[in-house]
């Protein structure tokens, strides 16, 4: 599956996109961000403090209980901040 | 109804905005323009968003205005990239036969679009530091209010 990253996370993380294979046991948003913290101290650092990384599967908004099952395109990123 | 949905970064024209809102049937115009606000030593205001999900998530706010309020018309358009203070950021217009349902449901629309479409803020500053704009409880209040 696609994995973006948006403003401070994509900064933290170091890169916009990337392709990942989770393991089938990573079922759900909030697995999803516990595997990809293990990535390395940028993931670490972006997801710290996961009551401010909000996500979208397949650009919807998903709250951290969401299924990732089929998900061609994950987004994470900070509470939005336009208008 | 008339819906017309514009992410950009070229700026747009307010007034020519509210004219395409006015036609047959139509009482009362409601708009509002965002402008970036120079609290001393903005240099700029980096406007970044999720292609795709954006368009996605203001046409969901639209629908949801126009299954409240009787709209004849809706515009939205957000401006993305680079702005210097002064500079336009959004521009919201609705257009009904009365003024209640034009006037709610520009602020309801500015509201949600604040919390609920995927734009964030960074702001560049004269000293050359910038930083991300953190979200405001205010803002998820007052979108709140409308539920």
């Amino acid at each position: 599956m696609r994995v973006l990253y948006f403003a401070w996370l994509r900064e933290k993380i170091g890169l916009g996109a990337e392709e990942i294979m989770p393991p089938p046991a990573v079922e759900t948003v909030g697995a999803l961000i516990d595997w990809l913290r293990a990535r390395g101290p940028g993931y670490a650092a972006a997801f710290a403090e996961q009551k401010l990384v909000r996500c979208a599967v397949d650009q919807d908004f998903a709250g951290p209980e969401a299924a990732i099952a089929g998900a061609q395109e994950i987004a994470f990123f900070p509470p939005v901040t336009g208008g | 109804m008339n819906i017309r949905i514009f992410v950009q970064e070229a700026d747009f024209d307010a007034g020519a905005e509210i004219m395409l809102l006015n036609g047959l049937g139509v009482g009362g115009i409601g708009s509002f323009i965002g402008t970036v606000r120079d609290s001393g030593g903005l240099a700029a205001l980096w406007l970044e968003h999720y292609p795709g999900m954006t368009e996605r998530a203001v046409e969901k706010i639209v629908a949801q205005a126009a299954a409240r309020w009787p709209l004849l018309a809706c515009t939205v358009i957000h401006r993305v990239g680079r702005l210097t203070p002064a500079q336009n950021i959004v521009f919201v217009g609705a257009a009904s036969a009365h003024r209640e349902a034009a006037l709610s449901a520009t602020a309801f629309l500015i509201d949600w679009l604040k919390t609920s479409a995927p734009f964030w803020k960074r702001e560049e500053f004269l000293s050359g530091s910038s930083e991300w704009v953190a979200a405001k409880e205010t803002d998820e209040a007052a979108a709140r209010g409308w539920l």
